[in-house]
């Protein structure tokens, strides 16, 4: 059975249409995805599997539930915003958000919780820094607090939106390589929203492009394709490969020519 | 002098009153600090006076008025729950027009010129013993507030769309603390007065969150230093008969102050031995 289904989905905001007759589903272990120019609903998209918007029309299944009942847990790594420096606030409570964060009062946190907390931690290997106040740590260390906050409980699928942003190579290959990990040991299916899709092309199954109006999905190789994007953009567009690398060329807005920046 | 000022009843009460709102204040200063609403404390206490001032008017217990006064203005802030530029030019604009009608209130007001000095700079001697157990009801109600709502808020302070994407009630929560911080600040107005509630409701949370990055702990730390303001600031003001809300404000300001110097040189020293300042914290 597919962990996600999607249906017939479309959002409208007033007079102009985001996406239309949107239809996919996401098995185990994938990771899909979704590219696009901005404003095109990718951001939105996650929302409504999040449970946060209702779509204009269609429906979509997280194990066979609504997000918005939230009968499964979900695990979401949102954009790389820095915190506040003095925040009182370590990286392990702001992982145990994750398995708790949401309950009433003060709480009671057992052995196992704990012991729970110090796994993931260690997994995404923030136990040197678990202890310092978030504010403190690096972008990357910050990020990869949020992957395990994700992680903590035990989520049935990963959201992220944008995860790499103002992360350094090093750091953006670091946090790919977690999600991978989790798609490896648990088969969470994870839909990974990015505007450039070189940092993660060689772990992505499925890309799903939305372009202003229109939209695709397939494997990689079928959707960055010239063909492709030339139908979605209604006029020329180059997909070029470059030592690995996809670079995209000529979209109306040149959302993607730091495709080409991004690589040095 | 002192000692027979100490046995004296009147003493007590303002101690224990004193005690009271420096816990609730220094509980709930850490959120405040955590979501940035210093802002907006100050301008709750301000329209407390207000409504304090009008109440003056009618005839009514000032306490009632002040009550009405920040809590109203609490529901509409909670309500709104802006963030960032827009919440600050708001609570601005809503505070100045809240502060234009006190002065006509004021104005109209033909009693004691002390009755309007005391809600400004706090008359913590003149507690009666029935003011005491009002303080004790109204702290009760928000410490179990603050307890009930502890992880949820907590959690959407630091990180609110994730909190929401978890089911956590932002907008609920937003008009649960600022409720609690009109009770709250109408307290602390008692004590210090409308002018220096900051001092309680800020100050010590400011302090706080230099020293730890425990949140427990922060919270701990951040009443400890409310107290210990609120009440040396009384005992001194009986030793030196200069107003209480001066030695109070004096004696939070002091713990700031010495807490970023605590903060600064540990940063210092990290930076020193060169390495992160993670280092330093982690060792802890």
């Amino acid at each position: 059975m597919s962990v996600v289904v999607v249906e017939d989905l479309a959002l409208r905001f007033g007079e102009r249409t985001l996406f239309d007759g949107l239809d996919f589903e996401l098995e185990r272990g994938e990771l899909l995805a979704v590219l696009g120019p901005n404003g095109t609903g990718k951001t939105s998209l996650i929302r409504i599997l999040l449970g946060l918007l209702e779509p204009s029309a269609g429906r979509v299944m997280v194990e066979g539930c609504p997000p918005r009942e939230r009968c499964h847990r979900i695990g979401y790594v949102p954009q790389q915003r820095v915190f506040d420096r003095d925040l009182v606030l370590r990286g392990r409570d702001l992982v145990r958000f994750g398995l708790d964060g949401h309950r009433w009062g003060f709480g009671r946190f057992g052995a196992e919780d704990r012991s729970r907390v110090d796994a993931v931690l260690a997994e995404v290997g923030a136990t040197p820094y678990a202890d310092a106040p978030v504010g403190r740590l690096s972008g990357g260390e910050q990020q990869r607090l949020r992957v395990a906050q994700a992680l903590v409980a035990d989520p049935v699928l990963i959201l992220a939106d944008e995860p790499l942003l103002s992360l350094d190579l090093a750091h953006q290959r670091g946090v790919v390589e977690l999600l991978d990990a989790r798609r490896e040991s648990a088969g969470t299916p994870v839909v990974f929203v990015t505007h450039d899709v070189n940092p993660v092309l060689h772990s992505v199954d499925r890309v799903l492009y939305l372009a202003p109006g229109s939209w695709a999905i397939g494997k990689p190789e079928e959707v960055l394709t010239s063909d492709t994007l030339s139908r979605l953009y209604g006029t020329d567009v180059d997909v070029l490969r470059v030592r690995g690398r996809i670079v995209v060329v000529g979209t109306p807005d040149d959302q993607h020519v730091h495709h080409v920046e991004n690589g040095h | 002098m002192f000692g027979q000022l100490l046995a004296q009843h009147f003493v007590h009460t303002a101690l224990w009153a004193g005690a009271v709102v420096a816990i609730v204040s220094g509980a709930i200063g850490v959120f405040v600090v955590a979501r940035g609403m210093s802002f907006a404390v100050h301008a709750i206490s301000e329209l407390g006076f207000t409504g304090a001032a009008g109440a003056l008017v009618i005839g009514v217990d000032p306490v009632l008025g002040m009550l009405g006064g920040s809590l109203l203005v609490g529901l509409v802030l909670g309500l709104l729950s802006l963030r960032g530029r827009e919440r600050d030019s708001a609570i601005g604009a809503v505070l100045a027009f809240g502060l234009g009608i006190g002065v006509l209130f004021l104005s109209l007001y033909q009693g004691y010129a002390t009755e309007a000095t005391n809600l400004l700079f706090g008359s913590i001697v003149g507690v009666s013993g029935a003011q005491l157990r009002d303080l004790v009801i109204v702290g009760a109600v928000v410490l179990a507030g603050l307890a009930a709502l502890y992880r949820p808020l907590y959690f959407s302070s630091v990180d609110p769309e994730i909190a929401a994407a978890r089911g956590v009630p932002l907008r609920a929560l937003s008009v649960a603390i600022f409720l609690l911080l009109a009770l709250t600040t109408a307290e602390a107005i008692q004590v210090v007065g409308v002018l220096l509630v900051l001092a309680l409701v800020i100050t010590p949370a400011a302090a706080a969150q230099r020293l730890t990055g425990r949140p427990t702990l922060a919270l701990l730390l951040s009443i400890a230093i409310a107290l210990v303001s609120t009440e040396g600031g009384i005992l001194l003001s009986l030793a030196k008969a200069w107003p209480p809300s001066f030695f109070i404000t004096t004696i939070s300001f002091s713990t700031y102050v010495a807490a970023r110097l605590v903060d600064w040189s540990r940063s210092r020293q990290s930076r020193l031995i060169s390495s992160p300042p993670r280092r330093m914290w982690a060792v802890r």
